[in-house]
This record gives C-alpha cells, structure tokens and sequence, in this order.
C-alpha cells in the first residue's frame, strides 16, 4: 500500500553503504570483525595516528568489483580522496573515500518485477567509530560523556549510490531486498542492517503526478530495517506534501528518522551542509584494475538471483515474481533438481515457500521429487505431506518409509463423506451460515469445517477432498 | 672521526660503541644548553643499546654498516615508547606505539640513536624559530639561526653532537639548514625513503633525507634507510641504487647545466657572495671534466606560490587530527567541537594555524580550482620543464639558499620573506625529484655556503658523485 495520496508521486533515490566481508581493514591488517571488546580491532592505522599511512586492502578492491560488475556497471581506473570533517568517531578526521573518479560507475540493477533501476556509482570508502553518549538517555545534548570505540573504524564499505529511479516505498525496499540479495550471493557482505553492516540512506521528494520536474529533496538517515525504511519515505512524503499543501515549501534538508515517533526531524540544511573540501588523497596511488583481473572476477561471478528467478521461472513455468520467494531462501537449486526428477513444479514451489523457511536440511531432490509424486498420486494428504517434508529436512530418508511408520494413507472417499455429514449435523448454525453467506462467509465456514473433520481424523482426510464434499452437499 | 670509519673501528671491534656513544654524548653536554639541538636526548637508551652492540661484536656478529654510529632523528620521526613532539605542544607529551620504518632501519644496520632535534612546528618554518620549545642556534654562529624546519639535525651534526641525522624535506628543510649549518643534506627522491612513522606536514612532498659532515657519511646513511617499504603506498617498488660504491666515479663527461632563473642573474634575493661560491662550484665541476653551462627552466619560479597553496592544503587536512580526542593535547570544553577548537587554539602556534587557514581556504568550494587545482597544474609545469632540462643534461646545479644564516628574529615578524628561503628548494619537492646541498665555502661573513645538486628522479648515484666532486674542491679551496 503506497503511503502516498492520490494526484502525487514520490521519487526515492537510496544510498546504501555496505561493509565489504574481507578479512582486514581497508587500509591496514587490524582484523575486519563485528563486536568484540571496544577498541581491540586497531592499529595505528586505524586509529589514524601521527605518521601512520594507509595501504590499500587488494581484496576490498576486488569484492568492490564484484558489486560493480553485479550491478552492470563499468569498472574503472579510480583516485581515492580525502572527505575532510571533524567527527571524533572519524580517527584522522578525514575519511577515505571516491569522489570524481570511482571504480564503478553507470549500472543498474532489475527489481524481481522486472523493473529496473539505475545505479549511478558504487565506491570504496573506509568506515568511522561508533560513538556512545553515557548517561542522559544516551544522547548527545543530554550526555554526561561520549565514548568512542574505534573497532569499526577503517572497515572497508562500498557505496552505492541508486538513481531517483524508486516511486513507492514498497519499492525502495524491494531495491534494498534485492541489493541485499545479490551483495551476499556475491560474498561481497553478510548484508546484515541489524548489525550495521548495510546501511541505507535515503533522498525523498514529491511531485504532482505526471510532473517530469524533481521536487525538492531531503535526505533521511538513520533508516535501521526495511520496515522503517517504507515508514520513513511514506512519513516524509507525507510531510513534504502537506507542506506543499498548505502553501509553503519544502527546503533541502538532511533529517533525522526517528524510530520510536515515527517520525523524521532536521538534522541540517543545505546552508549548514559541510564544505567536505575533497582533494586527491596522496598517501595512495590511483587504482587501475588490469583488465585481465576484472575478466577473472566476471567470470568467477555465480549466478545472481535475477537470473536465479528467470530460470526456476522457466523450469516451473511461473513468473520470475512466482520463483522469488524460493530464489531468496535458496532453494531454486533443489527445486529445479527435483523438477528434473519429475516433481510437479506447483507443489515444489509451494512446499518451498510454505514449510521449507528453515531450509532444507537433509532434504534431496530425489526425496522431494518422490515425496510430491505420493502427494500427486492421492497417497498423501496436503498435511501428511508436510509431515513427512519436515522429517526428511530433520533426518533424511525415504519418503515411503516416513509415510508407512506414520501408518499414512489418503482416506476413502466415502469415509471423508460420512465424517463430513457427522460434522455437518453437529454445526447446524455454522452450516447454515455456509449456505446462506456470501462468497466471503463461504469460505470461511469451509475452513471452518475443513478444520473439524481434519480434528476428527487427525490429519488424515484430504483438505481438497473435503472442500468437494461440502460443496456437493451444498448442491444437493 | 666520519661515520664511515667509526663503523668500520666498531665492526672490526677496534673500537667499543660505548666509547663512541659516550664521546658525542660528552659533546652534547659541552654544548647543548647553546645549541638546543634536541628536543630529548637519549642518553641513557644509547648506551644501552651501545652496550648491546658491543656484546654482538664481542660474539663474533657483525650489527651492520652503522654499527655503533650516533644518529639523531627529527622530532617528527615516530619512536616507541620516546616522546614525538614535531615542535608542537599539541604533541608535547605523546609517545608513539611504534616505529617509523626509518628508525627500524636504523637499528637493523646497527646506528645508535642519540636523541630527537627539535624542529619548526611540524616542519612549518625555514629557521627553527617556529618550534613550541624554543629555537635552535646555528653552531657556527649562535646569534644566527640554523635554518629550517629541520634546523637541530642540521645544527646536531654541525655541532658534533651526532656524526649523522635524520631530517625531512617538503621544501626545503634539509637542504636549507644544511646549507646554513655546512654540512651535506640530501632531499632523495620521493618514494626513495619510507615516509611510514614520519609525521606528515604536506604527504606529496615529505621526504625523509640524510645529514653528513661528509658525502660519503651521508650516502652510508641513505643506503641504510632507503628502499621499498611495502608500509608506504608511494614507496617506489624498485631496489635501492647503490651509493657508496660511485662516489669516486667523478663527472667526467657530464653534463651539467646551472639553473639561470635561480641564480642571481635571475631572481631578485639571490646574494652576490652565494652567487659567487654557485659559480665557482661550476667551474670546480667544470675543472673536473664535466660540460657546464647555463640552462632555463623557466617555470621554477612560480614553484613558490605553487607550493604554499599545495602544502598548506595537504596540511589543513593532515593535522586535522589532532583535536584533542584520542592523543596529545586536550583542553576540556563543555561540548566536543568546542573541545576541538580549545585544544586546537591552545595546541597550535601562529605558522601552523596561518597554514591551516591557507590550505582550508585553497581547497573550499568555490575556491577548489582557482588556487588548488591551478598550483597542480603548475606542479605538472615544473616537473615537465625539469624532465627538458634533463634530456639536455644530467644534472642542474643552483644556490641552496639565498643567503647564509640568517639573524635569530630577523624574519619572524615577515612570513613572506622567510617563505622566499625556500624558492631554490622547492621545486625538487614539487616534481618529486633528488636534490641535494654540499658545503662549498663561505660567504663574506664568512658562514657556510651551500650549493645545490639536482638529479632526475633515481639519479641519485650521479648526484652524488657529482657532491663528492665539489667536496673535494671545497677542501682544497676552490
């Protein structure tokens, strides 16, 4: 649901930051690791001390490449340079960063609707410290001290900067998910927002629809899951047209999300921007990738989940949307073996989406294609499946022998039909309901009785085989 | 005794580094309280680590070819666990964690470090009067200043306090004070010397460098700190050129061209007795066999005003980081940018802060490619008018400084005329390339002249045969 009022359309353009999974720094050997007591991943380097140079990580070079490629960008030679701004968080108070010249530039990126997106760059830039206001609630105005803890500090990030390609909020995080996605299918990131270790920025605007003209935009930060990032760009878009609504008119501004109100809030203005006086950083040469070397990496590249979708899409004969959720859990390998086998596609992909959100285990594709065989067959009901799905994800084994120790077999017909008539005379008032109500109430009264006559048989009748005998009662 | 031979008289166990360690300290102690050459003088860590050379010797190793031999090193050179100040109260009581590679260098080839010499404020200066400790007197002349900013290693080893030094040049400020003190400094070529643990000022143009009494005492210490520091991004990844090997190559058949815009026919400043020991050491040269004759190169001169919107914009960046967070000094406010600013207020003397404010303003919005992006382009200019010159010649030679030493407070009231002490130097900084001073008699006050060698970049061993020619010249007083 678009948070957006009618007449208007929202422009999303996102930032994302992701720390990149080398096993070091950026620019020194201080290890490249989440958490651990504050201030013991350092080095000289990393605490950016008098004397101390950074030489640059090869394999950050490398996973940054990775993204490039990914995201259909082109590969550069590129020149780091010095960001300068005073934050104590920031050991030399100057980060190392791409500014004119970074070593992606000019990709885009296919939403799992097809739609895509343009990336404009993907840059290589160092990570801060974390700073921890103590005491007053922990924050900065109210704190009795700060603590900085610069184990972060130096950690290698990529920075991807999206096109204002992105019109809903829904969208913005189907970017993020799928960004996210092809970062770890990659071994770029572990991806993980709760952590930090992929952050998203994002710039919102609106404008009437139709307009071709960008409104102005603000920058929101702070945005710590996918869910606050849809509830900040709707917030803001909100805003923002109100504003315009009651006459006045949205300034350029950084702003703040806040979690807890649901709300953003100033953080800057464009007149209190940062003048970040980029110049070429001389303690590193520029970085010219042979092309030899981005030839390999292409060519190490595993399929992206894009592509993942349209093959499982073409096997199942589904929509690349309909293969998704399967492609995201990473399932589409089995499943596409186990449609090799003969399964039918439909109930691979639904057990996958349904009962298989944990992986699969110690499951094969030869069981799983044996296993929907015995449920196409009538051998197993819809729940007997899924029972015996769960114990060969657990242990493994034959599908046959979980049934038999299970004493599983699909129940007759007539069977179905005498417990369907025992429930029906017991539930008068419900069955009177199913008949009279709409198509709503119908069907739930039919989940309802699907429901007693799964009570009274343990699982055993078939959910579909029910269904069909309250509708041929209803008939009669 | 040189360095050469005291190595030699300590590796051969003629001659125990205590006794060596012990005589220049002897000196340090005569004269010291006159010079102020250090900032900290290593006495006790010397000797014991003379003592642990002897016991290597008398075990029958071999420490290495400064075995044994007093160094003393700029106080911007990071030592563990010794305070490193570079001139500055910001980093008056700060003690580096580790090693500048150069120092592990010096150890590793057996050199005793004697002390730390004081300095301009983070190498900011032409005279070691902007140091926060106070200055340096020149030895030869104590009303006069040793030059800058590296003016205690100059005036270490012009006084006898150590036969060797460590300095570092960004435009000048080892051959300046060389040039001033008499003795041999060499600027080498940009990524020649490990730049890891040299505190920077300006990054594109440090250069860590030797100071000698002799031309061969100061290859000795080149070849020993020099080479590959796979720590030093800019560090150049070929093997060192050998230096103590050439010095009796001569210049027979050289070509040697004098720099015709920084001599005093060309540029206002340039004194007539300097000028005179410049022409006489072209025709040392000259005598020596080599051709020599005049040369334009006409873009040196605006390497000046090219280098101080350069360095200073490097600097306002390099010492961004000291505010009062997580080293050196703090003074306390109730919110951090405050914090930053008193502690940055109080930290920094009057060159340091005019030079943050030059850089800051050179790289500001608006003001990007008037002043930063322009003295780039004239950079380029200069190292491509030398890279003409040097198809012509294989070295150029010019004054070092424009005067000799100068009075105490003479030039601290005007920064432009101090800057201009710096306008034969620097355009060697700008284009990266090696340059060095040779003591080549005195000018009519009778104090030291320098005049300058300059090579194309990995020319060093030409340049220095080239010095070792005028060495022998100005001994036999040419």
């Amino acid at each position: 649901m678009s948070g957006v009022p009618d007449g208007w359309e929202v422009v999303v353009g996102l930032e994302v930051h992701a720390e990149l999974a080398t096993a070091t720094k950026m620019f020194s050997g201080a290890p490249n690791r989440f958490g651990g007591n504050p201030n013991t991943h350092i080095d000289p380097v990393s605490l950016g001390l008098p004397g101390s140079l950074p030489v640059l990580n090869e394999r950050a070079v490398e996973l940054a490449i990775r993204v490039g490629l990914a995201l259909n960008c082109r590969v550069q030679r590129s020149v780091f340079a010095r960001k300068n701004y005073f934050y104590p968080d920031m050991p030399k108070d100057f980060q190392i960063s791409q500014y004119d010249q970074p070593i992606n530039v000019d990709g885009w990126l296919e939403l799992p609707d097809g739609r895509r997106v343009g990336i404009e760059r993907a840059h290589l830039e160092e990570d801060t410290g974390k700073t921890v206001h103590v005491g007053g609630g922990g924050r900065i105005h109210e704190a009795a001290y700060s603590l900085v803890d610069y184990n972060r500090a130096g950690v290698p990030l990529i920075e991807i900067v999206g096109a204002p390609d992105l019109r809903s909020a829904d969208e913005a995080r189907a970017y993020v998910g799928e960004l996210r996605a092809i970062l770890v299918a990659i071994g770029a990131s572990d991806g993980k927002m709760e952590e930090g270790s992929m952050r998203v920025d994002c710039n919102v605007s609106v404008r009437p629809e139709g307009s071709q003209q960008l409104g102005t935009r603000c920058e929101v930060k702070n945005i710590n899951s996918l869910r606050s990032l849809g509830r900040a760009i709707d917030y803001e878009a909100r805003r923002q047209i109100d504003l315009i609504d009651a006459g006045e008119v949205v300034a350029q501004q950084t702003r703040h999300w806040d979690e807890d109100h649901g709300r953003t809030h100033t953080l800057r203005s464009k007149e209190e921007a940062f003048d970040y006086r980029y110049f070429p950083e001389p303690d590193l040469v520029p970085v010219d990738p042979p092309e030899a070397w981005v030839t390999e990496i292409a060519n190490a590249l595993p399929l992206l989940p894009g592509a993942r979708r349209k093959r499982l899409a073409e096997a199942a004969g589904t929509t690349p949307a309909g293969a998704a959720l399967t492609v995201e859990r990473g399932l589409d390998d089995l499943a596409l073996a186990a449609i090799a086998e003969g399964a039918e596609a439909a109930r691979v992909l639904i057990h996958a989406e349904n009962n298989l959100a944990g992986g699969a285990g110690f499951l094969t594709a030869d069981s799983f294609a044996a296993l929907t065989a015995m449920e196409a067959g009538g051998q197993l009901t819809a729940t007997q499946a899924k029972t015996v799905l769960a114990e060969l994800v657990a242990a493994g084994g034959e599908p046959t022998d979980i049934a038999n120790r299970h004493g599983f077999e699909a129940m007759e017909t007539s069977e179905v039909e005498t417990i369907v008539d025992q429930v029906i005379a017991a539930n008068p008032d419900e069955w009177t309901e199913f008949l009279e109500g709409d198509e709503k109430e119908r069907k739930k009264k039919s989940g309802f009785f699907v429901g007693q006559v799964m009570k009274a048989t343990g699982g055993q009748a078939d959910g579909r085989v029910v269904n069909e005998v309250l509708e041929a009662r209803a008939a009669d | 005794m040189s360095a050469v031979d005291l190595a030699a008289s300590v590796r051969t166990g003629q001659r125990s580094a205590r006794s060596v360690v012990e005589e220049y300290l002897e000196a340090i102690d005569a004269a010291e309280d006159r010079i102020h050459a250090f900032n900290l003088v290593m006495a006790d860590e010397a000797l014991e680590a003379a003592d642990a050379l002897d016991n290597r010797v008398a075990s029958g190793e071999d420490p290495g070819p400064l075995a044994g031999v007093p160094v003393a090193a700029k106080d911007n050179l990071c030592t563990r666990g010794v305070p490193t100040t570079c001139g500055s109260l910001i980093l008056e009581n700060w003690r580096p964690p580790y090693d500048a590679t150069v120092v592990k260098r010096l150890s590793a080839a057996g050199a005793v470090l004697v002390g730390k010499t004081n300095m301009d404020e983070f190498a900011m200066g032409s005279s070691t009067e902007n140091s926060a400790f106070g200055p340096t007197r020149n030895p030869l002349a104590n009303d006069r200043v040793p030059g800058g900013s590296s003016g205690g290693s100059a005036a270490a080893v012009a006084a006898g306090f150590a036969p060797l030094a460590l300095g570092s040049d960004t435009g000048g400020s080892i051959r300046q004070p060389a040039a001033l003190c008499g003795v041999v400094g060499v600027k080498p070529t940009y990524g020649l010397v490990s730049r890891y643990g040299l505190v920077a000022f300006a990054s594109s143009l440090d250069q860590v460098g030797p100071f000698a009494t002799t031309v061969a005492d100061a290859a000795l210490l080149l070849e020993a700190v020099g080479g590959h520091d796979p720590m030093d991004s800019t560090s150049i990844p070929e093997p060192l050129p050998g230096l103590v090997g050439v010095l009796e190559d001569g210049v027979d058949g050289l070509r040697i061209g004098v720099i015709e815009e920084l001599s005093g026919d060309g540029l206002d400043g340039i004194a007539s007795d300097v000028q005179a020991r410049v022409t006489a050491a072209a025709e040392a040269l000259s005598a020596a066999g080599a051709t020599v004759e005049p040369t334009s190169v006409p873009s040196t001169v605006y390497g000046l005003s090219a280098y101080y919107v350069i360095a200073p914009a490097e600097a306002s960046s390099n010492l961004a980081r000291y505010d009062g967070v997580r080293y050196g000094l703090r003074v306390d406010a109730p919110s951090t940018p405050e914090m930053n600013t008193a502690t940055r207020t109080a930290g920094f003397g009057d060159e340091v802060k005019r030079r943050i404010m030059l850089g800051t303003y050179a790289l500001s919005a608006g003001y990007y490619d008037a002043y930063y992006l322009k003295a780039q382009k004239v950079r380029t200019l200069i190292a491509d008018d030398l890279r003409r010159a040097y198809q012509q010649f294989d070295l150029l030679v010019c004054p070092t400084a424009p005067t000799t030493a100068f009075p105490l407070g003479e030039k601290t009231a005007d920064p432009m005329l101090m800057y201009l002490n710096d306008v034969c130097t620097i355009p060697s900084n700008l284009a990266g390339h090696p340059a060095m001073s040779v003591p080549f008699g005195t000018g009519d006050d009778g104090l030291p002249v320098g005049v300058q060698v300059l090579a194309p970049a990995m020319a060093e061993p030409t340049m220095f045969r080239a010095a070792a020619v005028l060495e022998a010249a100005a001994v036999n007083g040419l």
